[in-house]
């Protein structure tokens, strides 16, 4: 199957997601249990990693700013930047297309498998609208507070390491924070977020729902969604950086 | 009643159904057999609608199914339950759970009277104390009866049963077959059963349809397949010596030759 038919398939599930749900209710409990899974179920990781990257942050960039003309407290914005602008959503979504991508395609692609989703649609229901659109709603409304958490822990990373190394006391690190901040670099770092989003649920969702085979084929659906993932999030990276900033 | 006027279904240049029609009677346990490859499975997934067919037209008494709109389809679909070869059951629910799934999905009833309906259904099918278990912790006789609890519970006007004994012992399979000849009868439905079984044939066979190479080979009653001078359809059901002497045998009987043990003797001596 070539790109084109595959994108012209991965559209149509989309489209197809679109219905009038058969049962609200039931609809919504789904989109919770999903908001659960995807967001409670990623706090840990996405909080590791984010305090590790805000400290190396701070390190590394005290280590090469050696001169003294440079005032200490430019450590500080440069975490902040990096982190607000890049590490925060960028980093954070690639590993979350690692771990929410695999888990959603191999979740799928099991119920495909075990006809599970067969059973569904022989039901009446829209297993697209059923199964992948609460993921990605899901998704929409938790990564973009998973990336605000991940925003704060890596600026308290760097905070935190500066101060028990002594190489940035927290006085003068906080005050880097604050000298020339532009509020834009959030918004645009949640709108990377939403967008990484949609990514790392809608095309692992695709691979795993048109699963065709045995236990074989849904790990290569998982490992080919969660590298179409990464390459898809670093595509978006460059033409949003080079569309809004 | 189900009609099934020309069904032709082909994947890219191979043609699975070459042209079948059939006609599945309501109250009694419609069975299509055939060896693997054979198109029974391609055949009962046009059925059901998660193919679509090339041409031909499956009509749910007297509604055209094959020219329904996919919302009308989803209409028609809540009058049929099905049994699936693995029974398809949601690993991460209970049989409770699963057996309320299209209650919860399609209907606007309390809690307390969807409750009682699964309560009622999983006694039907002798399951009254696994409600609080997962699928994984279901045997495969179990997990089938689950299966039919919960293609039962909307009342379903069609009942479609892929193998519904592949994988289990002989004397589940007579339980199973049993479970869905007294399902047929006392909900007054139309069963479709897709099978390799020979025991299902013999015990539950209403109507027979015989499939070979995406063809209607054969159709009859379990009664009759034993007179059938059909080679083709002989060589698959008495496929063993063991099963070619059984027939033989309740040829003898019918035809009068054996009547009491002391004749039965006298044959096996000469």
């Amino acid at each position: 199957m070539n790109i084109f038919s595959r994108l012209g398939e991965f559209l149509l599930m989309i489209k197809g997601m679109f219905t009038k749900p058969e049962h609200w209710r039931m609809y919504w409990k789904e989109l919770m249990h999903q908001c659960v899974e995807l967001g409670i179920g990623s706090l840990g990781i996405v909080s590791i990693i984010s305090v590790f990257i805000g400290a190396v942050s701070t390190l590394q960039t005290a280590y090469q700013f050696v001169s003294p003309i440079i005032p200490r407290s430019v450590i500080a914005q440069i975490v902040r930047d990096s982190v607000i602008l890049e590490f925060a959503p960028t980093i954070t979504c690639i590993v979350l297309a690692g771990v929410v991508g695999s888990k959603i395609s191999s979740e799928l692609g099991n119920m495909r498998v075990s006809e599970q989703i067969d059973a569904l649609e022989i039901m009446g229901i829209n297993t697209k609208a059923y199964l992948i659109l609460p993921k990605i709603i899901a998704a929409l409304i938790t990564i973009p507070l998973l990336v605000i958490i991940a925003m704060t822990l890596g600026i308290w990373g760097g905070r935190m390491i500066g101060d028990l190394t002594g190489i940035l006391p927290h006085e003068i690190y906080d005050r880097g924070l604050w000298d020339s901040f532009v509020p834009y670099n959030v918004t645009f770092s949640l709108t990377k977020a939403y967008t990484f989003a949609f990514i790392i649920t809608a095309i692992p969702a695709y691979f795993g729902y048109n699963v065709r085979g045995g236990a074989l084929e849904i790990g290569r659906a998982s490992t080919t969604a969660v590298v179409t993932s990464c390459i898809m999030i670093l595509l978006a990276d460059y033409i949003l950086a080079a569309i809004l900033l | 009643m189900i009609v099934i006027e020309h069904i032709k279904k082909g994947f890219a240049d191979k043609t699975v159904i070459a042209d079948v029609s059939a006609t599945f009677e309501t109250g009694k346990c419609n069975l299509i057999i055939g060896a693997s490859g054979s198109g029974k499975t391609v055949l009962m997934k046009c059925l059901v609608g998660l193919l679509e067919p090339d041409a031909g037209n499956i009509i749910y008494d007297g509604t055209n199914f094959t020219q329904l709109d996919a919302d009308h389809k989803k209409i028609m679909r809540r009058k049929i339950g099905m049994l699936f070869q693995g029974s398809a059951l949601f690993d991460s629910m209970t049989v409770e759970s699963n057996v309320m799934f299209p209650l919860d999905m399609f209907t606007n009833q309390t809690k307390a009277e969807k409750q009682k309906r699964v309560d009622e259904v999983l006694d039907r099918v002798n399951l009254g104390e696994a409600h609080k278990k997962f699928p994984a912790e279901l045997s495969g006789g179990m997990k089938k009866r689950v299966g039919i609890a919960r293609a039962i519970v909307l009342n379903p006007q069609f009942l479609f049963c892929d193998e519904p004994n592949s994988g289990l012992d002989p004397q589940t399979s007579l339980v199973i077959d049993k479970l869905i000849k007294e399902i047929t009868t006392e909900f007054n439905i139309t069963t479709v059963v897709n099978t390799h079984d020979m025991n299902s044939v013999m015990e539950i066979g209403d109507k027979i349809i015989y499939m070979y190479q995406g063809n209607k080979e054969w159709e009859g009653s379990n009664a009759e397949i034993i007179f059938s001078k059909n080679e083709r359809l002989n060589n698959f059901i008495f496929a063993s010596e063991f099963l070619k002497d059984a027939k033989d045998m309740r040829m003898l009987e019918v035809k009068g030759k054996i009547q009491n043990d002391r004749d039965m003797d006298k044959l096996l001596n000469s």
